[in-house]
């Protein structure tokens, strides 16, 4: 009964960590963390305007530029993701 | 400390916009949102935008859509915000204002990574709405309509897929078949996993179509292709039957025509010449321009140029050939609007907004890349070069003024006026700018003209009520009446019929068509056909004061006589009543007759015994006294002011209809009440200090309504904007006394006498706060300082990646040699090389920097210059243009121990300072620069090396410290450099402020808040004895008193914090100053925290700060300066019941009124941290907006009237400005 209960919870936390992007788990290293924060901090600064013209003020580029660049470093915010250990 | 927080200049950078017939009917719209004020704007005939309405939402509005149903005539706005929910809005004609159709909630509240609100894409046909999260999300709302013509929306329908990172999305145009949108999409799920980096290198950005299955209502993936990795926005075609549906796809250098089972076309987008190579041209904005049977598209890049595309389709569905040619360019864009009137609306990212004319739509030759000539060649495509030139296909008409980006400011009276300025630092790179603001309303000045001696009063006259302009100016001397009338040119004239040889006391139009003039020794009334009638008063008695309207007259002779007088049904002046006064008449006047009335039945008669008393004109009760009051001096001037009930119109919202009582009294307070329409009763008081002259009141007309002009030291207007009451000064000079004034040349505007000049001018840009001054920069400024005594600015200006001046100036002097155009302005020149401010630098400068940019350098090349200005004449007196790729980040002025210079410049530069990938330089410098020619100019005493960028400067003691990087450090002045005197290296990351007071320093970390320290002189040791406990990523900060600091973060939150006050105590108290617990070091960090008193989150990043007071002796305040362009200030409260009013009311407002795009608004101003002890303003001045019903409920509650509620909101304002 038990370990069915924890099997249902289980999956219950494997479907909101796959719904809600970003929310941490368990086993989460710390490259997945930093990856995840980079990018809600990228979806932040390419949502707020005005933060996105400090950084182009600050760059000398222009906002759109800014926000494509951001868009773009989405994909490896961290760099390469580190070996598999283990398995 | 409670704050009351209001904005004074609301945002005026633009996010986004759209254009729509958002009103209905043939008029075209625009809606801009303002970060987070939504705005609806409209070119009138001349081409001027107009304010239509503005609102603000508490809320980050993110994207705009307009989408309009089948067959119905007016355009819906639908908003993408940061408040998890999608809102549609209809604009309300009636009563002027946004109204919320539709509000759906679907996710968090915030910009959130996989919340919806970044994208919106609407169908063309107005058949459902996309929104969009930067990641996974998308949802589809079904719009359609009930059997009422209402507008109903559907439960969402997902089109998610999880690990995609969206780029853009559209609606494609396929006419009525099943609706489709078109998002760029990349799926990172793989480069995740991947640790050899393969996955990442392969990843392909796919172009996705999303197809509404309007029967089964369910959306699926219709078809998804590769496309060009550097794609980053759509553009739909138009379709169905107009064109070939599709998409535009703009990617980086390119831009690709792609549908579903259509081959790719492709071709360049041209480039400029001096671009380096290693950069990409990228499309920032586009507009569609759709007739019936014709399209292009403009689309502006990232360095400003405007190409039209255009696609080359002969009828059918396939695209034979994509053109792009070089268009126009302008500054660089955030949104671009075509207007079906011939109109570009061009919404700049920086700097001012501009409305453009279309000269021609681009026929002509010009550098053209197409898809039939791509040459692809072993290192890419081959691309097509170009020079930009002057404007040739659009002609600028209008400009919207935006301070954005405000860099640095502050609020000093430098030029002794009666109220203090607002010198900002705005703008970036060529089209940076010093604005000097001053709050008023801004005037243009139509017409100066000299009169013969010194003119006391001026009045004009119609000849006909159904005139629609005036026809004469009568100005009154002290001993003659000159008139002058108004045609083709104003020429005085002697056939009028008024009597020239005496002062007039008021001129005016009398009943349908007859003039009269009062003058001391009687009336003359002048009939249309010539005839004249003389009224003589009695005896030796003169006439002393008149009161008019059309149909009434009053006089009050010496002594205090009143004579009333009427006019007859056959245009007679009849004497109806006399009355005696107890004493000599102040002033006097008589409301406007009402519509639809005989007469207007109130008389207000204001007395030297300080008391100002109404009396009836009503034939049954004439000349009774209805009420009287009493005031503080003696009143100079009356006005009564009739407000017209409205229910909204251009501007207003509701209101009923009633009469103010307006008096100037002689301390130059503005007095003004309401007069009760039936029983004249006198109530609601409110007065206003305007000047230290006694106004004089007048009436003007503003927008087709009654307002007041006040004539006190300096002249204000009165006037009704947006439902609201408004008293604003105009920023102009003392005028003795004004009338309104309408010619064909201009509708609305006012004549006046000053001196012995006789001026004409018009009111601009109504609802404004401040009006400004402008004087070009070169480089976007950073910041500036005074220079005490010499009252100069010295400011310092620098750019990442651009050219030197003086290179710039010799690659166009290539480049005009090279192209034969003539330079007709001398380029050795200095003012060449600042950016030209007016229009004419458009033909004297063939490539004005203002217009076309800066051309583009490599990014670890700075330029820099340290400029001296005289603010009086705008004129640089100084500028010095740093060398070898130094940029100028701090400055201050300093006066060191030794007094052998006087007052020392120190400039904190950085030589070769690179971002990305890391933070590195060359090295760091402190300049220190002693002012020669009376401050006028500078000249280098030493320089001296640092290990990092000193980004924060301060004089302390008689020596200056430093923030340099991490470390603190004060510096004595030597011979050669400066020497180094104590340091403190403990700083967790930047310092990016240092404030001093007595031996207390508030240094700033950009990262993590606040630090203070102490300096002790005997032991030479600086330590920090107290910190913040929170992370704050200062971007501002403002030393308020001994305990308390004011800053502002990166994300939008203004706080204060405070060294609590037994802390404060024991560290005076202690002789070792806390240095004990410092050196323990056991409590990591300081031994002390401060506390964070207030918190709000103002939701715009606030760059400068300052402690203020905008109004000669009012409270002084904190004044804060946004990226935005919005300048805001926090006034705290002097009193408890104060407080507990306006939180009472906001929280009323809150409930009842919730704001208008969703995002609720206690959790918006809580954003990051929970609000503390501030009153949001900008939510209690809606209070006006909401419906009367509303306003009485409110009042309920807070056991007022609305009108104490209006009259406490316009006092607290004025406590501000």
């Amino acid at each position: 009964m038990q370990a069915i209960d924890r099997l249902t919870i289980d999956s219950q936390l494997e479907h909101l960590q796959a719904e809600y992007v970003g929310t941490g788990h368990a086993d989460l290293n710390r490259f997945g963390w930093a990856v995840n924060i980079q990018r809600d901090s990228y979806a932040s600064y390419i949502g707020h305007y005005p933060l996105l013209s400090c950084f182009a003020s600050a760059e000398n580029e222009s906002v759109g530029w800014e926000r494509y660049n951001f868009m773009q470093k989405v994909l490896l915010p961290c760099g390469l993701p580190p070996e598999r250990e283990g398995d | 400390m409670y704050l009351y927080s209001l904005t004074l200049q609301r945002a005026t950078g633009v996010v986004c916009a759209v254009n729509g017939s958002f009103v209905g009917g043939k008029t075209q719209e625009i809606v801009v949102a303002r970060g987070k004020t939504l705005e609806l704007l409209r070119p009138d005939e001349a081409g001027r935008i107009q304010i239509l309405h503005s609102v603000e939402v508490f809320g980050a509005i993110r994207s705009l859509a307009q989408f309009r149903l089948t067959g119905s005539q007016k355009d819906y706005l639908v908003v993408g915000s940061d408040s998890g929910r999608l809102v549609i809005l209809e604009y309300n004609v009636a009563a002027a204002r946004f109204d919320k159709v539709h509000q759906e909630t679907f996710g968090k509240s915030g910009c959130r990574r996989i919340v919806p609100g970044e994208y919106l894409a609407v169908d063309p046909k107005g058949r459902a709405v996309m929104v969009a999260a930067c990641e996974k999300q998308k949802l589809v709302y079904v719009l359609n309509r009930d059997a009422a013509a209402r507008l109903t929306i559907s439960s969402p329908l997902e089109a998610h897929k999880s690990h995609v990172i969206c780029y853009s999305v559209t609606g494609i145009d396929c006419g009525f078949d099943n609706p489709i949108f078109a998002a760029v999409e990349l799926d990172y799920s793989e480069a995740d996993l991947d640790p050899t980096g393969q996955a990442a290198a392969d990843a392909q950005k796919h172009l996705t179509f999303y197809e509404l299955d309007l029967g089964l209502n369910h959306v699926s993936r219709k078809w998804s292709e590769p496309v060009d990795n550097g794609a980053n926005l759509l553009v739909t075609v138009p379709g169905g039957g107009d064109g070939p549906g599709g998409v535009l796809v703009c990617a980086e250098n390119f831009v690709i025509y792609k549908n579903q089972g259509h081959p790719d076309v492709r071709a360049v987008i041209p480039r400029r010449d001096d671009l380096p190579a290693e950069r990409g041209v990228l499309v920032v904005s586009a507009a569609t321009h759709r007739q019936k049977s014709l399209f292009f598209f403009l689309l502006q890049t990232e360095y400003g140029d405007i190409f039209k595309v255009t696609l080359d389709h002969e009828g059918g569905e396939r695209v034979k050939e994509l053109k792009i040619k070089y268009f126009d360019t302008i500054p660089v864009t955030s949104a671009m609007c075509v207007l079906r009137t011939g109109f570009l609306f061009a919404a700049s990212e920086f700097g001012n907004h501009a409305l453009y004319q279309f000269q021609s739509i681009g026929d002509g030759p010009d550098v053209e890349a197409s898809s039939t000539t791509l040459m692809e060649t072993e290192e890419g495509f081959q691309p097509v070069f170009f020079q930009p030139r002057p404007l040739k296909n659009l002609l600028r008409i209008d400009q919207v003024e935006s301070l954005m980006p405000i860099m640095d400011m502050k609020v000093t009276n430098l030029f002794e006026e009666e109220t203090p300025q607002v010198f900002t630092l705005c703008g970036r790179g060529p089209r940076s700018s010093l604005r000097i603001l001053r709050p008023g309303l801004a005037i243009s000045e139509m017409a100066v003209s000299q009169l013969p001696g010194t003119p006391s009063a001026v009045w004009t006259v119609k000849k006909n009520v159904n005139d629609e302009f005036d026809a004469y100016i009568v100005v009154s001397f002290t001993n003659a009446t000159l008139v002058l009338s108004i045609g083709e040119t104003v020429e005085e004239v002697s056939d009028s019929g008024f009597l020239d040889t005496t002062p007039s006391l008021a001129v005016s139009l009398l009943g349908e068509d007859s003039l009269m003039q009062v003058h001391p020794n009687g009336i003359r009334h002048i009939r249309e056909d010539g005839r004249i009638n003389e009224w003589k008063t009695p005896g030796k008695k003169t006439i002393v004061k008149v009161g008019s309207n059309r149909q009434q007259v009053v006089i009050a002779l010496s002594g205090g006589e009143l004579i009333y007088f009427e006019m007859d049904i056959t245009g007679q002046l009849m004497e109806v009543e006399k009355h005696e006064m107890p004493g000599d008449v102040a002033c006097l006047d008589i409301a406007p007759v009402p519509e639809g009335r005989q007469r207007s039945r109130f008389l207000a008669v204001g007395s030297y015994d300080n008391t100002i008393r109404i009396l009836s004109l009503d034939p049954d009760d004439c000349m009774q006294i209805l009420s009287v009051q009493s005031v503080s001096s003696p009143p100079e001037s009356l006005l009564l002011l009739e407000v017209k009930a409205s229910t909204g119109g251009e501007d207003g919202a509701d209101h009923p209809a009633s009469v103010f009582l307006n008096a100037g009294l002689q301390n130059g307070v503005l007095f003004r009440t309401v007069v009760d329409m039936v029983t004249g009763q006198l109530s609601d008081t409110r007065s206003r200090f305007l000047g230290l002259k006694p106004p004089k009141l007048f009436s003007a007309m503003v927008r087709g309504r009654q307002a007041m002009l006040c004539l006190s030291s300096r002249p204000w207007l009165g006037y009704i904007h947006q439902g609201r009451f408004l008293l604003t000064p105009l920023s102009y000079e003392t005028l003795e006394y004004a009338s309104s004034f309408s010619s064909d040349q201009c509708a609305e505007g006012v004549v006046a006498v000053a001196g012995e000049a006789l001026r004409v001018f018009t009111i601009e840009r109504l609802g404004e706060t401040f009006n400004e001054t402008v004087i070009p920069l070169r480089y976007t400024p950073r910041k500036f300082v005074l220079v005490p005594k010499k009252k100069h600015l010295v400011i310092i200006e620098s750019d990442q990646g651009a050219f030197t001046a003086q290179e710039r100036e010799e690659n166009k002097k290539v480049f005009f040699e090279a192209t034969g155009i003539g330079e007709n302005g001398t380029a050795n020149n200095g003012d060449q090389m600042e950016n030209g401010g007016g229009d004419n630098d458009e033909e004297k400068d063939p490539l004005s920097d203002e217009q076309y940019g800066y051309p583009k350098a490599v990014s670890d090349k700075w330029v820099s210059c340290i400029r001296v200005l005289d603010p009086r004449t705008g004129e640089t007196t100084s500028i010095l243009e740093l060398q070898d790729n130094e940029a100028a980040f701090s400055v201050c002025t300093v006066n060191f121990h030794d007094k052998e210079h006087g007052t020392l410049l120190a400039v904190g530069t950085a030589k070769g300072l690179q971002f990305l990938p890391r933070k590195s330089l060359i090295g760091g410098f402190i300049h220190i620069y002693r002012f020669i020619d009376d401050g006028k100019g500078l000249e280098l005493l030493h320089k001296t090396q640092v290990d990092g960028v000193p980004l924060a400067l301060c004089q302390f003691q008689g020596r200056l410290l430093a923030g340099i990087g991490p470390v603190l450090r004060l510096y004595e002045l030597g011979k050669k450099r400066l020497l180094r005197k104590c340091e403190n290296k403990l700083f967790p990351n930047t310092i990016m402020s240092i404030h001093t007071y007595r031996d207390r320093i508030y240094v700033g970390d950009i990262q993590e808040s606040f630090h203070y320290c102490k300096y002790r002189r005997d032991e030479n040791q600086l330590y920090v004895f107290a910190d913040d406990s929170v992370p704050r990523w200062l971007t501002a900060a403002h030393h308020i008193d001994f305990d308390t600091v004011a800053g502002a973060d990166k994300f939008g939150n203004i706080f204060f914090a405070r060294l609590p006050q037994d802390v404060s105590d024991e560290i005076e108290e202690d002789p070792t100053g806390g240095k004990i617990k410092w050196e323990q070091g056991k409590l990591n960090g300081a031994p002390n925290k401060v506390e964070e008193i207030v918190q709000f989150h103002i939701g715009d990043v606030v760059t400068c700060l300052q402690k203020a007071s905008l109004i000669p002796g009012g409270g002084e305040c904190l004044i804060y300066g946004t990226v935005m362009g919005s300048l805001g200030a926090m006034l705290p409260f002097t009193s408890r019941e104060d407080v507990d009013f306006f939180s009472h009311l906001e929280m009323h407002i809150r409930q009842e009124h919730p704001p208008l795009c969703g995002r609720d608004h206690m959790a918006y101003r809580s954003a990051y941290f929970p609000v503390k002890d501030v009153i949001d303003g900008d939510l209690c001045e809606q209070f006006p907006s909401l419906t009367p019903d509303l306003q009485r409920k409110i009042a309920d509650e807070l056991d007022r009237t609305p009108g104490e509620i209006l009259k406490k909101l316009e006092d607290i304002r004025n406590k501000i400005i």
